[in-house]
């Protein structure tokens, strides 16, 4: 039996790219996520700092749920093998999840400091949690894990802290913090985007060092010989990781650019890595998934992918919208007069009667 | 409670000591799911709602339709956020808790679970993201836009993810190949009768759950004197808005039902007590019995005589089938085995979500009637009532969906996979233990601050007519 189909092949880059939309836009969510505290020191910079993702995390974030639902659809037994054996990681990576969503909608809704700061620290712990844990889980999957026969994991929790798999983590952590960073001081204008800068430039070294490090692990543990496409793939990550640590505090853009670069060679090095298969069993290469083993019948496959043409490029086109939409800088000057859609309402009317209303409340201008 | 824990219902299986993986993974679903379905009724009920104002006010350019847009809209928000954290946990455990079910069932149900997102969740973010913020930035047709693209997308993932569950109740366009369901015809599983009743009566339900929240809600204002405008303009829409989908509801419901009674007539058999099938067959109104899944018959029962045929088949002679017969039905068709849900469960659930349905219906009517009176604002005793009314459409939809999960047991898919060989193999009971508790910890944690903050936004009511929102609350819609 052939390791796998065109469909197969097709879908496995599909969900590839659901995975790379994922990090790199969740990437700086998680980033900011972390920094709210370090970045910002009063309410007003705060608020700044939650709306340059506010209007976006949540789109963000469904690349995960697309991934999630892809996968099932195209690859039951991936899902059903990985979801099941990572099961305590998944946990607390959706615990993570939950407690950085809720905080998001929380923090302003009573107006007391120590609530506030309740919810930074609940968004701090909520993203560091899945930017340390996605790449524990990816190295592992790449890696290799134990699995049987009948492709149940026979592993526990701390089979997946080993120490390739925490340096992963580490990788992810700090490039996730780097970017994050960076999309901050690009976002943001005043002492914000200069804090931002600066821890920017402290962590993308550091972050070129052990992301280096952890390609250059996965290129030589290949199973059966280096792999050269992702050979090449890591070299160009290395090289985009170590432009990011160069441009950090000097161009803003293209050091954004370059941590996008590194995100999706980084992570495209490991799905080139794991290709043909879905899971890799340490127990035994017998053991080893490939596309054909975890996937659907071709007809759901064709279905599916009729709906992935119809459907991808609308949610590109209208994501890329948003973006465009809140373009605009954000400031700290931003929150402190109080600016409604009811002044501006009152203002249309007074000012420019039947008009639409100005420019907006909050954030931009 | 006696019901869940007489769990053991599975005679061909020797009862395991502890509590087995299988039992918590179920505890587990069924706590995080009934948790999700609380926010997902009022999630697409208000924010229909709020589309609703916005059009008004974009329409007529008064005041008061904002400060409802936006009174309302926060409401939404608040669950928006619990209904998102909670639905994360649902895309991730039936790989997580119940593997072999993922495997049996991927082929079929993952299509609608990923067109759920694509189609969707997208839409539903990045719009929710773009109406939030967008206020003043975007014109207002194309901010009005967003609401509905909003209303109109969470309506669309029930409609995926009914359509998907639909198939567990009634399997429809699959042939079996190699110990797994392969899909042959997607038509039929988005487009399966269930799903097209089971999705009328969510939203129906969903717009019974957002209707009741603003009549609770401006009763409460309106004993109070506060914001008369917004708050009848609140009474005006959600009072005709119940009393018509209650009515509604109560059709399609019973359509429902005889549906049901053909796809799986053990769950009709179990939600009526009826235990040999039986010509004329009566409607019992409390009936007691043994909690366990095949008590054999009752020990009291009242009923009215020929009602349940009439019903059930429209004839006062029609043949109702009963549990008994269809046990032994099954059990020649599938082998040995007990084919019988807890009955207790299946009669209780049901009478519950009827009861509310009913109530509700009287409830709107009376309001709706003392509306029309001009009476209502003077009405004490309706809008006291008004205020723990709001638990009718959440103990139905949550009655509703024990029904119909549990009435369906012991199979997971209908007549294809047991719910005793679908949880996963390599998860240990000690590691749901830990997400059991947990889970059920944060969601508490949750619920508690979710509650205050929902009370605090009610009770702060809409800002005052012309006034800006109060410092550190002027973006309270945006965070
Ligand atoms: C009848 C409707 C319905 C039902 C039965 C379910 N959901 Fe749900 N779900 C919704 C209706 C909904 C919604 C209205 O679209 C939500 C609720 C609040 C919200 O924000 O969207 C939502 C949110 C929501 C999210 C977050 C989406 C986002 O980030 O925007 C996910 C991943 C799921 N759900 C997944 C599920 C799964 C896997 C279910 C099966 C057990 C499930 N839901 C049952
Ligand atoms: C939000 C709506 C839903 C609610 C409130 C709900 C509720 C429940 C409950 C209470 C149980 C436990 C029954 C028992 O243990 O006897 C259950 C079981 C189950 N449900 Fe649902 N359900 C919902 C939607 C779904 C959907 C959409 C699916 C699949 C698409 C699904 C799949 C299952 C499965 C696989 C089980 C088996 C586990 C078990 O029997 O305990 N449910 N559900
Ligand atoms: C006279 C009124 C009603 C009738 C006859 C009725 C009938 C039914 C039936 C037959 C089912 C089971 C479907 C199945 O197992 O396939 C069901 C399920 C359900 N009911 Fe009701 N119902 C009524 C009122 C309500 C009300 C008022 C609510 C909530 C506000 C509600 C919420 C639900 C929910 C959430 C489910 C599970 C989802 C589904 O299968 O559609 N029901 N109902």
């Amino acid at each position: 039996m052939d390791a796998y189909t065109a469909l197969q092949v097709v879908w496995f880059v599909l969900i590839s790219i659901l995975w790379l939309g994922y990090f790199l836009l969740e990437g700086f969510d998680f980033g900011v996520g972390m920094l709210i505290r370090a970045v910002a020191h009063d309410k007003e910079e705060r608020r700044a700092v939650l709306h340059t993702i506010g209007p976006i995390w949540d789109g963000n974030e469904v690349w995960l749920l697309v991934a999630g639902g892809a996968t099932f659809a195209a690859f039951p037994q991936w899902y059903a093998t990985l979801f099941s054996g990572f099961y305590l990681a998944l946990f607390l990576i959706l615990v993570g999840l939950i407690v950085r969503n809720v905080s998001f909608e929380f923090w302003g809704k009573i107006d007391s400091d120590s609530w506030r700061s309740r919810w930074e620290w609940a968004l701090i712990f909520g993203s560091f949690m899945p930017a340390l844990l996605w790449g524990v889980g990816w190295a592992n999957i790449v890696h290799g894990v134990p699995i049987d026969a009948h492709h149940e994991y026979t592993g526990t929790l701390f089979d997946l802290l080993n120490p390739y798999a925490l340096l992963g983590g580490l990788a992810t952590l700090t490039l996730f913090l780097t970017h994050g960073a960076i999309f901050l001081n690009l976002r943001t204008t005043g002492e914000i985007g200069k804090r931002a800068k600066r821890i920017a430039a402290t962590v993308a070294p550091v972050t070129a060092v052990v992301g280096i490090a952890f390609l250059t692990w996965t290129v030589a543990s290949h199973r059966g010989g280096v792999d050269a496409g992702s050979a090449i793939l890591a070299a160009v990550s290395a090289l985009a990781l170590i432009a990011a640590a160069i441009l950090a505090d000097r161009n803003p853009a293209r050091a954004f650019a370059a941590t996008g670069a590194a995100i999706l060679t980084f992570f495209l090095a490991l799905f080139v890595d794991l290709f043909p298969h879905t899971m890799v069993s340490s127990t035994s290469s017998a053991f080893d998934m490939t596309l054909n083993v975890s996937a659907s019948s071709s007809y759901t496959l064709t279905v599916m992918t009729v709906v992935a043409v119809l459907l991808v490029p609308v949610v590109l086109v209208y994501q890329a919208w948003t973006y465009w939409v809140f373009r605009h800088r954000v400031s700290a000057e931003d929150f402190g007069e109080v600016r409604t859609p009811l002044d501006l309402i009152d203002k249309a009317r007074g000012e420019h009667p039947g008009e639409r209303p100005p420019e907006p409340a909050g954030p931009g201008s | 409670m006696k019901g869940f824990t007489a769990m053991k219902w599975r005679s061909t299986e020797p009862s395991v000591a502890p509590v087995s993986s299988l039992e918590l993974a179920r505890w587990q679903f069924g706590i995080t799911t009934l948790y999700h379905f609380i926010f997902v009724p009022v999630t697409i009920g208000l924010a229909i709602c709020v589309a609703f104002f916005q059009t008004r006010w974009y329409r007529t350019g008064e005041e008061h339709w904002l400060r409802s847009t936006r009174f309302w809209g926060k409401l939404m928000l608040i669950s928006f956020a619990l209904g998102v954290a909670t639905g994360i946990v649902q895309e991730f455990q039936f790989g997580m808790a119940w593997s072999n079910y993922s495997r049996f069932v991927g082929d079929i149900f993952g299509a609608p679970l990923a067109m759920e997102g694509l189609a969707a969740f997208f839409v539903e973010s990045t719009f929710l993201g773009l109406w939030i913020f967008g206020w003043g930035r975007l014109s207002k047709r194309v901010h009005l836009a967003c609401a509905w693209l909003v209303a109109g997308s969470t309506a669309l993932s029930a409609f995926f993810i009914l359509a998907a569950n639909s198939w567990m109740q009634h399997p429809v366009g699959y042939k079996l190949e190699g110990g797994k369901a392969v899909l042959t015809d997607i038509g039929s599983v988005l487009f399966n009768s269930t799903a097209l009743f089971a999705f009328a009566h969510t939203i129906l339900a969903a717009l019974l759950t957002a209707g009741m929240i603003l009549i609770a809600v401006s009763a409460w204002h309106l004993r109070r004197g506060n914001e008369t405008r917004v708050f009848g303009d609140a009474m005006r829409l959600g009072l005709p808005m119940v009393t018509i989908a209650a009515i509604v509801t109560v059709f399609v419901g019973h359509f429902n039902g005889i549906l049901m009674s053909h796809q799986q007539p053990m769950k009709m058999a179990a939600a009526d007590a009826v235990f040999e099938t039986k010509k004329g067959a009566g409607l019992s109104l409390f009936a007691t019995g043994d909690l366990k899944s095949n008590p054999g018959g009752l020990n009291r029962n009242i009923e009215i005589p020929q009602l349940l045929s009439w019903i059930s088949t429209g004839y006062p002679n029609g043949e109702i089938k009963g549990i008994n017969n269809l046990n032994r039905e099954y059990q020649r068709k599938y082998g040995p085995g007990n084919y019988t849900p807890i009955v207790a469960i299946a009669y209780w659930t049901w009478r519950a979500m009827l009861g509310c349905a009913a109530l509700m219906l009287l409830f709107g009517a009376y309001g709706w009637w003392l509306l029309h009176k001009g009476k209502l604002e003077r009405s004490k005793r309706f809008l006291t009532f008004a205020v723990p009314a709001v638990a009718l459409p959440f103990v139905a939809s949550a009655t509703g969906w024990l029904f119909t999960e549990m009435g369906r047991q012991p199979w997971a898919v209908f007549g294809l996979l047991k719910t005793n060989v679908a949880n996963s193999p390599s998860v240990s009971a000690a590691e749901i233990w830990i997400t059991l508790v947990g889970f059920t910890l944060l969601y508490g944690v949750l619920a508690a601050i979710a509650g205050r903050v929902f009370l605090k936004t009610v009770k702060k009511g809409p800002v005052e007519a012309g006034k800006a929102e109060e410092p550190g609350q002027e973006l309270a819609l945006a965070y």
